[in-house]
C-alpha cells in the first residue's frame, strides 16, 4: 500500500538533510539547519512508520522513545570537553545497528527462501520485496549485506576504542598486537574468503566468522592509532559509519538510507581529508598508525627554557596591543577554557586586540577548539583558522600557547629530519614575545622536542593551565 | 710590547689610527701606547688630551717607527713609510693589497707583518673590526649632509604661510653600507627617498631604511650576493641596460642622486650617463661615492665639486670620512683596537699572531716574510645565502588570460577525464547488474556527488558540530530496523527491537547535542 506517500516523504526527507548538512556553512545558518535536520528525521521516520512493512508500531514507538530519553540526558549532561568521546560513542551505535539490520536482512532471507511460492504470496513488507527477486538480485543482494555487517563491525568496534582513548579509559599510545599490520591483512583475507563461501552457500556461520574478523579489524586499526590522529580516526568512523547505511540501504532496496549514507560517508571522507592535510600526512598513514621513523639525524635543540612566573605574564600582557592565544589539546584536558575567555574579556575591555588562532588538528576532534571557546563565550568573529592569522604574527606583541605542542613547532620548517617535516603549523615563534602554558618539561604527542621552547622570545609559564590562568586573571588590570 | 701612530702625511688626510679612549683601552691589553706629535690634531685630539690617557707623545716619526713594535695608521704606507718598517714589526693600515702589488712587496722585504684592515673577512665575528664598512657608514652619511649643503631646497616637504614646499625628491644607487647610510639619513631629513640595488634581497633592507625599493621588470635570476660574500657581482649586459632605462625613466624627477656602487677590484660601473645628468632639473645634486673609482658618473671630476651646463652639481670628493675626522677616528680606533684585541688573546701585551684563525689570516698581507694575499676562502660563509624567494610578480593582462585559460584547460582535462573513467565504471556494473540494482546505485552515486559539493562549504569552526549532526542522520538506519520489526520470527523482531533502541538514543542525542553546541556560538 501507499508507496507513493512513503517515496514522497523520503525525497523531502532527503532534500531536508542536504539542505541541514549544506546550512552549517555559516554560523548563523546552521541554527537554521538543524531544524531541518531534525524535521527530516521526524518525516523519514513517521513515513516508515505508516508506510508497508513497518509493524508492532507500539513497539516502536516506546523504544524510539526509550532511546530519546537516554539521548536527551547524554546530550544535555555532557560536558564540551567530552564531545569526542560522546561522538565516537554515537559512532559505535550506528555501526552496531547496521550489524544487527544486516543479520536480520540475512534469516529473513533464509526465511523466504524456503517458503513455497503460496506462502510467498502473503508476504508483506521487506518480506515481500525478497520474495520477488530474482537468484542474481538475490546474490548481489547478498554482497551488500555483507558489506554492510562488515563495515557496521568495524565501525562499532573501532568506535569503542576510540570512545575509550578518548576518555582515557584505554591507553591512548599506539599499541599493536604482535604482528601488528598482517594481522589486519589476515583478518581481511579471511572476511574476503567469506564473503567468497557465503556468496556460494548462503549459510549463517561465513557470516559469522566475517563479523568476527571485521570486529577485531576495528579494535585492532584503532588500537594502533595514538591520540593526537584521533581527529582523523573519529572523522574516518563518521565516514564509515555513513558508507555502513548505504550498504544497508542497498540491501534493502530503500533509498532514502542510501542517500543519507552517501551523505554522511562523503562528509566523513572529507573531515579526514581535511584533517590529514594540515597534518601533512597521507590518510592511509595516519590509518596504518604511528609516525614514521626520522628520516635522518634530527637537529640537536640548544638553549634553555626559561621560566615565568604569573606577574611576568601579566606585566608583558598589560604592555602589549595585540595578543593572539593558541588553545590545544591541553587547554581541554585542564578544562581550562572559561579561564581563557576571562582572560580574553579582560583584555578586550582594556582595548586589546586579541585573537585565537586554532590549528586545524588542534584538540581531538575536527573544530574541538572552536566549540570549547563557543561555550566559554568566546565571540566566534575573533576566532581565526590558521591560514587566517599566520601572516599576523609579526605584528603581534604576545602569542600565549596553552596546552598546544606539535602545531607550533618551529622544527617542522626548519629540521626537514624532523618527523613533522612540512606540516602546516602556526608560526607563533614570530611574534615579539611568546608564553608557553605547560604542565611541565615533556615533549608533545609525536615525542619530538620542540625549539619553541628554547628560543630567546620564549617564556615557559609552568603549571596546569587553568590553575595558572586563575592566578594571573587578578593580576590583569 | 708598544703600539704606535704616526701623523698621517697624505695631503688631506685628518683622520687618526688612535685616540686618547682607544689609548685607555689598549693598555688595559698590556700595550705602552706612543704617538707622534701633532697626529691627532686635525681630528680634535691635541697632545695634552694623549697625555693625559697616559700615551707617550714622541717628536718625529722616524722616532716612532723605532720604538713601536705595532705601528696602526689608517692610509696605506707611502714609500717613505714602507722604509722606515723593520723585520718583526707589524704595521695594522688599509692596504688594499689586490691594487697595491708593489708596495706589498717592498713591506715584505722589510720582513714586516702587514694587517690590512680593508681586507678583514665579512663574517659577523669581524664586524666589530669591519672598518670598510664604518667608514662607509661615514660616507654616506656625509654624501646627504654635502649634497644639502649645494642643493638649494628643504628635504622635507613643508605647508608654511609663505607657500607650499614639494620634498626633495633622493635616489640612492648602490645599498651597501654607505647606501644604506645615506637612506636613513635622507628619510630621516624628510626627503622622498628610492633606493637601488642590483642585488634584490636588499629590498627588504631598504624599505626598513624607509626607502622604496625600484624594482626592474627584468626576468633573468639577479645573481645573489652571498656568493660573493656580501658584495655585488656584475652583472650581465641585458640587466646592466634595463638598470639604465629604469634610471633614464625616474632621472628628471629626481633631485638629488647618491651613487655609491662599487664591486671588489673592478672600476666602478658606469650607471648615472650624461644624457641623465642632461634630463635632470637645475639645482639638482649629484654625489658621487665612487669617485675615487672612476665614479659612477663619467662627469665625475675626482676630489672636485663641478657644476654641469644645465645647472646640475656633481661631487666628487673622495675624503668624505677624513671630512668627518673626529666621528671618523673614533670608530677606526676602535676597529683598530678590536683587531688587537684578537691578535692578543692572553691581555698581556703579547700579539700571537694565529694564522688559523679566519679574521686574522684573512686580513694579513705579509707575514713573517712570506706574502700572504690572497687569503684562502674563509670557513665560514659570510653570509647565509638567501632563500630563493618567489617574487609575486605582476602580470600582464595577456599572461593572466594565457594563464587562465591554461589552468582552464587542464581542469576541464581532468574534469572530462574522471567523468570518463566514472562513465565507464558505471557501464561495466550496469552489464552485469540487474536493472533494480541500477536504480539503487544511480541514487548513491549521485548522493556522494551532493555530499561532495555541500560539505567543502562547511566551516572549519563547525567541524564538531557537522559531526554531531551526520551522526544523528546516519541513525537513518532506522528505517531499515523500523521496516523489518513487523515481519517474523522472534529473533528478528529482538535484534530489530535493539536496533531501533539504539539508533533512537542516537537520533535525539546528535540532534539535541548540536543545537547545544550552536547555540553556544555568539558574535561579539
Amino acid at each position: 500500500m501507499e508507496y507513493g506517500f512513503t517515496t514522497a516523504a523520503y525525497v523531502v526527507a532527503a532534500v531536508l538533510f542536504i539542505l541541514s548538512l549544506g546550512g552549517l556553512s555559516g554560523q548563523e545558518s546552521a541554527k537554521r539547519a538543524v531544524w531541518y535536520g531534525i524535521a527530516g528525521m521526524a518525516l523519514a521516520v513517521a513515513a516508515t512508520l505508516f508506510g508497508p512493512g513497518a509493524g508492532l508500531w507500539l513497539l516502536s514507538l516506546i523504544l524510539i522513545a526509550g532511546g530519546g530519553v537516554i539521548g536527551y540526558q547524554l546530550a544535555t549532561k555532557v560536558q564540551m570537553t567530552q564531545m569526542p568521546e560522546l561522538v565516537a560513542a554515537m559512532h559505535s551505535l550506528v555501526g552496531l545497528a547496521a550489524v544487527l539490520v544486516g543479520f536480520i536482512a540475512h534469516f529473513e532471507l533464509g526465511r523466504v527462501a524456503a517458503m513455497d511460492a503460496e506462502a510467498r504470496a502473503g508476504l508483506e513488507g521487506f518480506a515481500a520485496l525478497l520474495a520477488y527477486k530474482t537468484p542474481v538480485e538475490i546474490n548481489i543482494l547478498r554482497v551488500e549485506l555483507f558489506l554492510g555487517i562488515f563495515i557496521g563491525a568495524i565501525t562499532f568496534t573501532g568506535s569503542v576504542i576510540a570512545y575509550g582513548k578518548l576518555a582515557g579509559r584505554v591507553n591512548t599510545a599506539a599499541a599493536k598486537l604482535p604482528g601488528g599490520h598482517l594481522l589486519n591483512a589476515s583478518a581481511a583475507a579471511i572476511s574476503v574468503l567469506s564473503l567468497i563461501w557465503y556468496f556460494n552457500t548462503g549459510g549463517f556461520f561465513p557470516l559469522f566468522i566475517m563479523t568476527l574478523a571485521a570486529l577485531f579489524i576495528g579494535y585492532h586499526l584503532i588500537m594502533g592509532i595514538g591520540g593526537a590522529d584521533m581527529p582523523v580516526v573519529v572523522s574516518m568512523l563518521n565516514s564509515y559509519s555513513g558508507w555502513a547505511a548505504a550498504a544497508i540501504g542497498f540491501s534493502l532496496g530503500n533509498d532514502l538510507l542510501i542517500v543519507v549514507g552517501a551523505l554522511v560517508g562523503s562528509s566523513g571522507a572529507i573531515l579526514s581529508y581535511i584533517m590529514c592535510k594540515a597534518m601533512n600526512r597521507s590518510f592511509v598513514s595516519v590509518i596504518l598508525g604511528g609516525f614514521g621513523g626520522p628520516a635522518g639525524e634530527q637537529m640537536a635543540v640548544e638553549g634553555e627554557q626559561i621560566a615565568i612566573d604569573s606577574d611576568g605574564v601579566a606585566t608583558a600582557l598589560n604592555e602589549a596591543d595585540s595578543i593572539i592565544i593558541i588553545p590545544g589539546y591541553g587547554m581541554a584536558v585542564a578544562q581550562a577554557q572559561s579561564a581563557v575567555a576571562e582572560l580574553t574579556r579582560k583584555l578586550r575591555a582594556k582595548g586589546k586586540n586579541v585573537r585565537f588562532a586554532i590549528h586545524p588538528v588542534a584538540g581531538r576532534l575536527p573544530g574541538h577548539m572552536n566549540v570549547l571557546l563557543a561555550e566559554a563565550k568566546v565571540p566566534y568573529d575573533i576566532v581565526m583558522e590558521m591560514d587566517e592569522i599566520n601572516d599576523d604574527f609579526p605584528t603581534t606583541d604576545v602569542a600565549i600557547v596553552i596546552g598546544s605542542n606539535d602545531i607550533v613547532n618551529p622544527a617542522s620548517q626548519d629540521d626537514p629530519n624532523s618527523p613533522i617535516a612540512g606540516m602546516p603549523v602556526l608560526e607563533c615563534w614570530k611574534a615579539k614575545q611568546v608564553f608557553v602554558s605547560k604542565r611541565g618539561q615533556g615533549t608533545g604527542y609525536s615525542g619530538i622536542e620542540n625549539p619553541l621552547f628554547y628560543k630567546e622570545n620564549t617564556r615557559m609559564f609552568y603549571g596546569d593551565a587553568k590553575k595558572s590562568l586563575d592566578e594571573l586573571l587578578p593580576k590583569i588590570e | 710590547m708598544k703600539i704606535g701612530t704616526p701623523k698621517e702625511i697624505f695631503a688631506g688626510e685628518n683622520r687618526v689610527a688612535m685616540t686618547p679612549a682607544s689609548a685607555k683601552d689598549l693598555q688595559k691589553l698590556g700595550y705602552d701606547c706612543v704617538i707622534e706629535t701633532g697626529a691627532g690634531l686635525a681630528a680634535g685630539f691635541s697632545d695634552q688630551t694623549y697625555k693625559d690617557a697616559g700615551v707617550e707623545v714622541v717628536a718625529t716619526a722616524a722616532a716612532l717607527y723605532k720604538v713601536a713594535d705595532i705601528v696602526a695608521k689608517v692610509r696605506p704606507p707611502e714609500d717613505v713609510e714602507v722604509k722606515r718598517l723593520r723585520e718583526g714589526q707589524t704595521l695594522i693600515s688599509f692596504f688594499y693589497p689586490a691594487q697595491n702589488k708593489d708596495l706589498m712587496e717592498a713591506a715584505n722585504a722589510k720582513g714586516a707583518t702587514v694587517i690590512a684592515m680593508d681586507m678583514v673577512p665579512r663574517i659577523s665575528r669581524a664586524q666589530k673590526m669591519d672598518a670598510l664598512s664604518s667608514m662607509a657608514n661615514i660616507a654616506g652619511y656625509r654624501a646627504v649632509i654635502e649634497a644639502g649643503n649645494n642643493f638649494g631646497r628643504f628635504f622635507t616637504g613643508q605647508i608654511t604661510a609663505a607657500g607650499k614646499v614639494p620634498p626633495a625628491k633622493v635616489l640612492v644607487v648602490g645599498a651597501g653600507v654607505a647606501g644604506l647610510a645615506a637612506i636613513g639619513t635622507s628619510t630621516s631629513l624628510g626627503a622622498i627617498t628610492y633606493a637601488f640595488d642590483v642585488r634584490p634581497e636588499v629590498a627588504e633592507q631598504v624599505e626598513s631604511m624607509g626607502a622604496q625599493f625600484v624594482f626592474l621588470d627584468f626576468k633573468e635570476e639577479q645573481q645573489d650576493g652571498a656568493k660573493t660574500g656580501g658584495y655585488a657581482a656584475v652583472s650581465s649586459p641585458e640587466f646592466a641596460a634595463a638598470q639604465l632605462a629604469k634610471f633614464r625613466e625616474i632621472a628628471p624627477d629626481m633631485d638629488i642622486v647618491i651613487t655609491t656602487a662599487l664591486i671588489p677590484g673592478r672600476d666602478a660601473p658606469e650607471l648615472w650617463t650624461e644624457d641623465m645628468v642632461k634630463a635632470m632639473k637645475p639645482g639638482s645634486v649629484i654625489v658621487d661615492l665612487a669617485a675615487e673609482r672612476g665614479g659612477n658618473c663619467k662627469l665625475t671630476v675626482k676630489d672636485e665639486k663641478i657644476v654641469t651646463e644645465n645647472g646640475v652639481t656633481i661631487i666628487g670628493y673622495t675624503d668624505f670620512p677624513s671630512r668627518m675626522a673626529a666621528q671618523a677616528s673614533t670608530l677606526y680606533a676602535t676597529n683598530i683596537r678590536h683587531m688587537v684585541t684578537d691578535l692578543t688573546p692572553g691581555k698581556d701585551g703579547q700579539p700571537v699572531h694565529n694564522m688559523d684563525d679566519d679574521v686574522i689570516r684573512g686580513a694579513t698581507a705579509t707575514h713573517k716574510g712570506e706574502v700572504t694575499f690572497p687569503p684562502p676562502k674563509p670557513k665560514i660563509a659570510a653570509i647565509a645565502a638567501a632563500p630563493k624567494k618567489e617574487k609575486p610578480k605582476e602580470l600582464t593582462a595577456d599572461e593572466k588570460r594565457a594563464k587562465e585559460t591554461a589552468a582552464f584547460k587542464t581542469q576541464t582535462r581532468n574534469q572530462v577525464g574522471l567523468l570518463a573513467i566514472g562513465a565507464v565504471l558505471l557501464l561495466g556494473v550496469g552489464l552485469v547488474a540487474p536493472a533494480s540494482f541500477m536504480q539503487h546505485f544511480i541514487v548513491f552515486v549521485l548522493a556522494v556527488f551532493v555530499g561532495f559539493q555541500v560539505i567543502w562549504g562547511v566551516a572549519h569552526s563547525l567541524h564538531t558540530p557537522l559531526m554531531a549532526v551526520t551522526n544523528a542522520i546516519s541513525s537513518i538506519i532506522i528505517l531499515g530496523a523500523l521496516t523489518q520489526i513487523g515481519s517474523g520470527s522472534f529473533l528478528v523482531i529482538l535484534l530489530a527491537a535493539l536496533a531501533v533502541f539504539m539508533t533512537g538514543i542516537n537520533i535525539f542525542g546528535g540532534f539535541l547535542v548540536t543545537r547545544r553546541m550552536l547555540a553556544m556560538f555568539q558574535k561579539s
